[in-house]
């Protein structure tokens, strides 16, 4: 579904972008955009400070809290007041304030008037107060509810409040809420504002503005006016006021109702009950509806608000677009718990927390969710910290922070010895920076950017004191349910380092920006002093740029060496006897035939076909033909393309040829009985073939090449797979994948290489062709068709998926540092152009990079510090665009304060990486000893810097209590192990694995989840899309958690687990299993059979629940006792003792003893 | 003969390193902005290893064993790099898939630097050997010829 979702925001993005500014992807933007179409950003987004405002009433609101500044007047106050509310506490973010004075507004009078704006959808709401506990939500976590959380009033927390719940009840209107809200108003204002209930009339008044259309235009200015009036406020602002809100924060779901409640209840029952049913559809056609009402708009956009008034007039719509972006991150992320936010960020306005995403959030998977968590927290607000968070703000911010996130919790001693439960039921979150709520409300989401430290030390001394690696995990072109997109003439940069414009800069004045990495004072452009929307000059901290970590410019044509390339396909098929044999071709040709219309591209998309065996066929499949022409080459040596011009065709014009192709070509070598392979000059000719337009070359390969250039030779010792010693052959045996790989990079084309081979492949050489151009490795062990029917649909599945996802060709992405810190090292598939810059001809979703640090010249005087990833690509419409996601984390100076901010995950999974480049450049011993030394250093480093006080025992501050957990799991990892028969191919192809995948996915490699399912219930369950996910708790890796009287599903990743035990209880065997006793379960069973009864139902739809999470699909193998799968079933118990490895209790103590020496 | 074949191998050293001087400098310049250059580079680290190997044999053949024994380390480090080649037989250094990696771009500045002087180093050093082992008469001379 992401990809969908995806795919439609650039769609629209594009569309709408041309015509405005800044679209958000969807369809929102078109609307917003017409309206603005003048204008190029429509942005006017400021909607983030608005946001708040512009939830409740947006009016107000914005003014209110964008700071101070803005307004000074009433709405200040009445914010401030919000804050009391403390119900806000995350309101820290303007935002919430804003709502907390919406919901509140029903208490603080005054505040609502100010709402007013909102008015109409806030009166309702506050009509509606009684529903106190939605006030709570006003959170916007609640991403569910959403809507009305959204708004101030956000309501629906309630529901959602609890993450954990995620009971989707709530949150797939809530989101949208906020702008069908507005949007409603918009229509009939009267009705919507009852609908949003919060607004009550007396927004009205000041709302007026926005209300509904009419009146809409005067508001805005209204609420612009303020804003203009304030400027200078951009600065911190409001963070403070909110605070409060903060603690609340923390504790999103629950803490924050409460607070709320009072005044929000109104709001958000109000809320609730008119909106919900809309909001879905608000968040889509919200964009629209606002572009009309403009006035509405402001509520969605809740941030936006403020602005609103600008909004409301033409730029309205824009706005909302944007809005709805943010709504929709918003509403993510503060749910945290939703989870499915995944792509949205958290970091937008507060106002935007509401939105759809709710429907999303359920889905996510734990960990997923988590991340988005973090985000949550924030609320926008951003405010454009200027110059940084001031001090005192900071500190004050801090203090909430700490609170909830680490310090508190994060250092507490733990004795790992004596406990043994330490794994969370859910997912672990990832930690929150502890930066005022306004920053961290806008920051990037954990889930596309995460730093192992979320504290970066001031000096490299300290770093090395610390020993912990400093580095950044990225998932940069993820699917985002929520993106802004902004079209703009100028894309606003830093003059000295070509930083993009971001929320972190701060603004001198209205002229004037400093950049928050190289420090230069910029000027502010024109164009960027314009707001289209709102035709005033002097808010450039409230265009959309300023007000998202991560956002999207269509770039203009000086971002192009060349005009944009068509989407290219190429597919070279291994058709030896070897690959008939496997019958992958029926699969392949199946498979493309069913998604042909749905590859990404255009009206130029090209595909083109080579099949190989020890000759090269061609396909001629030129337009006019009455069938496919196939051209054999078999001079290997020297290749060459026959007839370059007909070999790669339009697929629009061609497409009957291609089908045509597609059905005869499994049955073409039916009979064929060569076996040699000469892949090397198969991908010599394919990369003739593309290299003038540069594409995407898909490779299937079944055996090991063994004829002309390339040919490789078997090195594995089938005995040595379990040595304990050494293992060979993990570096390439030939560079000639590697060149042929730069060669393909210069002219950017990736290659995708899909290996499906019973035999020994020698992936470490072939996967350099995937590693250098940016390409990705798929691995299918031992497929066949007819013996391994789960790898078959495994197979199936990952094509599909392959096929249509997003895509991004003629990529560069660079990541840039505040001053001080320097990149050091790259992971993952690219080729590393420059010290900062990677080539990455083809960017896919699915790919993740990791990055390591490090601190060049001490970081004094700085209380943040920046990271900035950009991705600059050309999306299959042809459109250069440029993705820019900016993450921002504070500085300190103390070990305690380092150690509190530790993400052990994202350490973990720094240290894979690590790992990897030290087995292939030095030795697979020497990679183990070095993650055994990082937690042996890491944890004496706590010991004798942080610990206060020395007690016996091995101690670890909490945030760091699994990470021996996760160092043995990773010594136990395919890619790791020694002492266990691992197939160098397995071994090396879990290597790549660590290294390319985005950091959720690679930790379920490294610490597979476990979830007893034969008692699986409705407590606790998601409801996403009218379907109940149960959520089982974790449990940890060892035999000890196995019953036989249970059944277990451990989720691998890349494999799901069902062990069945032996006296698993008849009413599972029989209701979900489908046969009567355990004897009966079949040897290979890899589906679930679908009954209809409630067991079964809850579990299919708990193991589709965890599919979903996951770009790939997970083949599913139902074990027993006696199935030849147990091992590999067992070998992932993680805490158990095997022949060759320490069991987690003997680790520890090992480094225990490694500890005290 | 005033002009002996240690003479000659200073003077012929003298140009050499020069050359050696400027690879190693041409190396330094470029390498913070590689792409393709990489390509470049690695095919003068192959002559510069043989012309400094080339040294070493004149200047044993001569029987220069001081002059010599100052350039016996740099010769065998020259050899560890050459032998201890990644795996797939690909370049002596300068693989523009790794060289950006921080330590490696680090060690290889680090090491052009210590290159740089003692090139420069061992250049005076001839040259005074050089007028040492001839009179400046007779270098004139030869100058003059050429």
């Amino acid at each position: 579904m992401s990809t969908a979702g995806f795919n439609s925001q650039n769609g629209t993005g594009t569309g709408t972008g041309t015509g405005q500014t800044y679209t958000n992807g969807p369809s929102q933007n078109p609307v917003a955009l017409q309206q603005l179409p003048g204008v190029n950003y429509g942005m006017t987004h400021q909607s983030t400070y608005n946001p708040m405002q512009a939830k409740a009433p947006a009016p107000p609101g914005p003014g209110l809290y964008p700071s101070g500044p803005y307004q000074p007047a009433p709405p200040v106050s009445s914010y401030q007041p919000g804050p009391p509310l403390t119900s806000y506490p995350s309101a820290p973010g303007q935002s919430l304030l804003s709502r907390p004075q919406m919901g509140g507004p029903p208490p603080h009078t005054p505040p609502q008037s100010a709402s007013p704006s909102p008015g109409p959808r806030l009166l309702p709401a506050q009509a509606t107060p009684p529903p106190p506990a939605v006030s709570s939500s006003s959170y916007y976590q609640n991403p569910q509810q959403p809507m009305a959380p959204a708004w101030q009033y956000n309501t629906a927390p309630p529901p959602m409040g609890p993450p954990a719940s995620m009971s989707a009840p709530p949150r797939g209107p809530v989101a949208n809420h906020m702008n069908p809200a507005a949007s409603l108003a918009a229509t009939a204002p009267p009705p919507s504002s009852a609908a949003y209930s919060t607004a009550p009339p007396p927004h009205m008044s000041q709302s007026a503005t926005q209300p509904p259309g009419p009146g809409m235009p005067p508001t805005s200015l209204h609420g612009y006016t303020q804003t203009g009036t304030a400027p200078p406020p951009m600065n911190p602002i409001a963070p403070h006021a909110y605070q409060p809100g903060r603690p609340a924060y923390g504790p999103p779901p629950t803490g924050p109702p409460p607070t709320m409640k009072p005044a929000p209840p109104p709001t958000g029952p109000t809320m609730a009950n008119a909106t919900p049913p809309p909001p879905k559809a608000d968040a889509q056609c919200g964009g629209a509806v606002n572009s009309t009402l403009s006035p509405i708009e402001p509520d969605s956009l809740e941030g936006d608000i403020e602005c609103p008034g600008a909004v409301a007039g033409n730029g309205p719509q824009a706005s909302n677009s944007y809005n709805h972006v943010d709504n929709k991150m918003a509403g993510l992320t503060q749910p945290g718990p939703p989870g499915r936010h995944l792509g949205h960020y958290p970091s937008l306005p507060p106002g935007y927390q509401n939105t759809s995403a709710p429907h999303a959030t359920s889905n996510i998977h734990p960990a997923m969710q988590a991340a988005t968590q973090p985000y949550t927290r924030a609320p926008q607000p951003y405010q454009q910290m200027p110059g940084g968070p001031g001090p005192a703000q900071l500190s004050s911010s801090l203090a909430a922070m700490s609170l909830q996130s680490s310090t508190p919790e994060a250092l507490r001693v733990v004795n790992l010895v004596q406990e043994r439960n330490l794994l969370p039921p859910n997912a672990i979150p990832a930690p929150t920076p502890c930066l005022t709520q306004d920053l961290q409300k806008i920051n990037c989401s954990p889930e596309v950017f995460r730093c192992t430290l979320t504290s970066i030390p001031q000096t490299q001394s300290l770093l090395n004191k610390a020993k912990m690696p400093l580095g950044l995990l990225l998932h940069p072109f993820k699917d985002l349910s929520q993106l802004p997109v902004v079209t703009s003439s100028t894309i606003v940069r830093c003059r000295s380092c070509r930083t993009y414009i971001n929320p972190f800069v701060s603004f001198l004045d209205q002229r004037r920006w400093k950049c928050n990495l190289c420090f230069r004072v910029n000027d502010v452009p024109e164009e960027f002093m314009y707001n289209p929307v709102s035709r005033s000059y002097g808010e450039p901290h409230k265009r959309p740029e300023v007000q998202n970590a991560t956002i999207e410019f269509i770039a203009p044509s000086e971002y192009m060496l060349r005009p944009p390339q068509p989407a290219v396909y190429l597919f070279v098929l291994d058709v030896s006897h070897n690959a008939v044999e496997t019958g992958y071709l029926n699969v392949f040709c199946q498979s493309l035939l069913e998604n042909i219309n749905a590859l990404p591209g255009d009206s130029r998309t090209k595909v083109g076909f080579i099949t190989f065996d020890s000759t090269i066929h061609f396909y001629n499949l030129q337009e006019g033909l009455s069938q496919p022409q196939m051209l054999i080459v078999s001079d290997i040596e020297d290749i060459f393309l026959p007839t370059p011009d007909s070999l790669l065709v339009n697929l629009n014009e061609c497409k009957e040829l291609v089908q045509d192709l597609l059905k005869s070509l499994p049955t073409l070598f039916e009979k064929t009985m060569e076996t040699q392979s000469a892949l090397g000059s198969a991908l010599q000719a394919a990369f003739k073939l593309l290299s003038p337009t540069g594409g995407r070359l898909s490779v299937f390969q079944t055996q090991l090449p063994n004829l002309g250039v390339g040919a490789l030779q078997s090195r594995e010792d089938p005995n040595q797979r379990a040595s304990a010693k050494d293992i060979q052959h993990l570096s390439p045996a030939t560079d000639f994948y590697k060149k042929l790989a730069l060669d393909c990079s210069g002219q950017q084309v990736a290659v995708d290489l899909f290996l499906l081979s019973s035999q020994y492949c020698d992936l470490a050489s072939l996967g350099c062709i995937s590693r250098y151009s940016a390409g990705s490795v798929y691995y299918y062990p031992s497929y066949h068709h007819q013996y391994s029917p789960a790898q078959v649909e495994r197979f199936q599945k990952d094509l599909k998926r392959y096929f249509t996802r997003k895509i991004g060709f003629e990529a560069v992405m660079r990541i840039r540092c505040t001053k001080g810190l320097s990149i050091h090292t790259f992971h993952g598939n690219f080729f590393v152009r420059s010290t900062d810059l990677l080539s990455l001809p083809n960017v896919n979703p699915d790919a993740g990079f990791a990055v390591q640090m490090s601190i060049e010249e001490n970081l004094d005087d700085m209380q943040i510090v920046s990271f900035q990833a950009a991705l600059l690509y050309t999306s299959s419409k042809g459109e250069r665009r440029i993705r820019v996601h900016t993450l921002c984390l504070p500085v300190v100076n103390s070990l305690s304060d380092i150690f509190a901010g530790a993400d052990v995950q994202a350490i973990s999974g720094l240290l894979a990486c690590m790992a990897v480049d030290r087995s292939v450049t030095a030795s697979l011993s020497d990679a183990r000893d070095a993650m055994t030394n990082a937690a042996v250093d890491s944890l004496s480093s706590y010991r004798q810097f942080v610990l206060t006080i020395q007690q016996p025992g091995l101690l670890a501050p909490a945030c760091l209590r699994l990470f021996p957990l996760y160092i043995l799991a990773l010594l136990k990892q395919k890619a790791f192990r020694t002492g266990t028969s691992t197939r160098l191919d397995d071994r090396v192809f879990a290597m790549c694995q660590l290294k390319y995948q985005p950091l959720v996915y690679s930790m379920l490699m490294i610490h597979p989840a476990l979830y007893r399912v034969d008692d699986l219930t409705d407590e606790g369950a998601l409801n996403i899309n009218e379907r109940t996910i149960p959520q089982p708790a974790v449990h940890q890796l060892t035999v000890e958690k196995l019953c036989r009287e249970g059944a277990f599903l451990m989720d691998c990743g890349t494999v799901m687990y069902l062990w069945i035990g032996r006296n698993c209880h008849p009413n599972f065997l029989t209701q979900v299993l489908g046969v009567p006793n355990y004897a009966a379960v079949p040897e290979n069973l890899y589906l679930l059979p679908e009954l209809d009864t409630a067991e079964s139902q809850r579990t299919r739809a708990f193991v589709g629940w965890l599919r979903d999470q996951k770009p790939f699909f997970p083949s599913l193998h139902v074990i027993r006792d006696e199935s030849q799968l147990k091992a590999s079933f067992m070998q992932n118990m993680i805490e158990d003792r095997t022949e060759s490895a320490l069991s987690y209790y003997e680790f520890l103590l090992h480094l225990q003893q490694q500890i005290s020496k | 003969m005033a002009f002996t074949f240690a003479a000659f191998c200073y003077m012929l050293t003298l140009v050499l390193c020069a050359a050696l001087i400027f690879f190693v400098i041409w190396q330094r310049e470029r390498i913070l902005n590689i792409e393709r250059i990489c390509n470049l580079l690695r095919k003068l680290v192959v002559p510069e290893y043989s012309i400094h190997g080339l040294f070493c044999i004149m200047f044993m053949c001569a029987g220069e064993w001081v002059t010599l024994g100052l350039n016996i380390p740099l010769l065998f480090y020259h050899l560890w790099r050459f032998f201890h080649r990644p795996a797939d037989g690909s370049e002596v250094m300068y693989d523009p898939v790794s060289v950006m990696n921080a330590d490696i771009l680090n060690y290889c500045q680090k090491e052009s630097w210590c290159k740089l002087g003692f090139y420069l180093l061992s250049f005076f050093y001839y040259l005074y050997r050089l007028v040492q082992i001839q009179s400046p008469q007779t270098i004139l001379w030869i100058s003059g010829t050429f």
